[in-house]
């Protein structure tokens, strides 16, 4: 099969897969196995979503603020903490260590205290979004700051570069593959953060939508603001390896290569 | 014949000596590079070669005694010359240009000029059509290449090559041997060149310093008694032969 045909096919795969899986669904629901208001059928959940998008679109555009806007808090923060770390070797002993410990603390435990403290706007939601996607971009940001061959360094330092090009061409480039994987990590959880802060008290948000009609047994209107959810976190993620992309268009040249070479070795 | 270059001196290690945490790595070692002279560094592994050059290159800095080039002190200056390893260290992520115009970019080019300054290079170095291509997709004796060409714009008249032909094969080796032999007039640089391989040394130098085991000191200073211009067909001479039985013997 030619090399284009087979890359479609295999996208197409994991498609055909929960089509299949739908197709089950459907027929569970539809023979009267399980019961509609326990769980409606994925057709009731397309239909409802469309039914209900107008006015949930006010929800949507308040949890699509607050985790972009974490997001952004967030890496710009893991930046300026990695970089402080990186450079400064007391400030990565003080603060490595309690960053990781940190994590430990659940996010679902913080936000009703954020709640109390901040009340019940967009605020101490941005707070959650921002804690819970600061951490892997700046653990995968200090890995590849870590990474960065010290050969690569003797030899900068070597042509008399200063620290700021050593930066700049060297330890920021080295670490944008890692800080790539962590920056995809965060974008997933942002949603999720958003959504979980919102369902924990609020005015606006897809996830006070959510507990409402949830305690109104809306099941389909939970399921289609779940599909809502999964979508959004996909566009987010996609728009992150988009700019990976154009970001590092070097990386998507070894990438080819390296399937060329792997699919001409299975071709043998 | 060119038996004794009168040629005025580049660079001037004097006596050096560095210890690590109570090893001697280098014992009372001074040598010499005269202008447009090419000089290898010959003895085992692990014998210190590598840290003459990161004394040269500024790096690191000896207990004792100096580094002179073109009679300043340079001692633990870095940014005076820098060295080519085995690896090529390219960067990944820039294409073969940028990557060879690094060294003027962190001297203060403007990128746009640095890579005019290069990009006339390019067909001396083999490289010409690869200014955009990124170091994976060129063979590892293009990216030795490129390294020595970054290393050639780092500082043209002095360069230091760490064992640079170490990592590639026996056929790719030759040839870039092959290659350099042909391509150093028109560069005009003096050269200080590490190696293990001791037909290498003769066929690309001028003067072999020939190094003991750890501690390294100078244990004798060779010339080659071979005509400057060089092809491959002189390893095949009786001299040749010659002076690589006397290498081996001291070895």
């Amino acid at each position: 099969m030619p090399k284009k045909s087979v890359n479609i096919a295999n996208k197409l795969v994991p498609w055909l897969f929960l089509i299949l899986i739908g197709l089950l669904w459907q027929l569970v629901v539809d023979r009267g196995l399980i019961q509609r208001f326990i769980l409606p059928s994925p057709w009731d959940i397309l239909a409802t979503l469309l039914r209900i998008f107008p006015e949930i679109k006010v929800h949507l555009m308040t949890t699509i603020r607050e985790a972009l806007l974490g997001l952004f808090i967030a890496v710009i923060l893991s930046l300026t903490l990695a970089l402080l770390m990186d450079s400064f070797p007391l400030m990565k002993k003080a603060v490595y260590p309690v960053l990781i410990v940190s994590q430990t603390i659940p996010a679902i435990v913080l936000a009703p205290l954020f709640a109390l403290w901040f009340g019940f706007g967009e605020l101490p939601k941005i707070i959650i979004v921002v804690l819970v996607c600061f951490f892997p971009v700046v653990i995968s940001l200090m890995d590849g700051l870590n990474s960065v061959d010290p050969d690569m360094i003797n030899l900068f330092r070597s042509m008399g570069a200063g620290q700021w090009h050593l930066f700049r061409h060297l330890k920021l480039a080295a670490s944008m593959t890692n800080f790539f994987s962590g920056l995809r990590i965060a974008a997933t959880y942002s949603i999720m953060g958003a959504v979980i802060a919102e369902w924990l008290g609020g005015i606006t948000g897809l996830g006070v939508y959510m507990i409402r009609v949830k305690h109104s047994y809306a099941l389909d209107k939970v399921f289609a603001v779940i599909l809502i959810i999964v979508a959004l976190s996909m566009l987010i993620f996609k728009g992150i390896a988009w700019s990976e992309n154009l970001l590092m268009p070097w990386r998507r040249l070894l990438n080819k290569n390296q399937s060329e070479v792997n699919s001409n070795g299975q071709t043998k | 014949m060119n038996f004794c270059p009168q040629n005025k001196i580049k660079l001037a290690v004097n006596n050096i000596k560095k210890t690590f945490e109570d090893t001697p790595v280098i014992k009372n070692v001074s040598m010499e590079l005269h202008e447009g002279e090419f000089v290898s560094l010959i003895g085992l592994s692990g014998s210190g070669k590598s840290t003459i050059f990161n004394i040269i290159a500024g790096l690191l800095l000896p207990d004792e005694g100096s580094v002179i080039i073109d009679g300043e002190e340079f001692t633990g200056k870095t940014g005076r010359v820098s060295y080519m390893y085995q690896k090529d260290l390219l960067l990944p992520w820039k294409n073969i240009i940028d990557n060879a115009s690094l060294p003027l970019v962190i001297k203060g080019y403007r990128k746009k000029d640095a890579r005019q300054e290069v990009s006339g290079y390019f067909p001396t170095f083999g490289l010409a059509g690869f200014e955009h291509k990124y170091p994976f997709q060129l063979s590892g004796g293009m990216r030795q290449r490129a390294a020595l060409m970054r290393t050639f714009f780092f500082s043209k008249d002095i360069m230091l090559l760490d064992e640079p032909f170490g990592g590639l094969d026996a056929i790719t080796r030759s040839r870039m041997q092959d290659w350099l032999l042909e391509v150093l007039p028109a560069l005009n640089s003096s050269v200080l060149f590490i190696t293990h391989d001791i037909e290498e040394a003769i066929l690309l130098s001028d003067r072999i310093y020939i190094l003991t085991d750890r501690p390294a000191r100078v244990k004798e200073e060779l010339r080659v008694p071979l005509p400057k211009a060089r092809t491959r067909e002189i390893t095949t001479t009786g001299e040749f032969n010659e002076i690589k039985k006397y290498i081996f013997s001291i070895l």
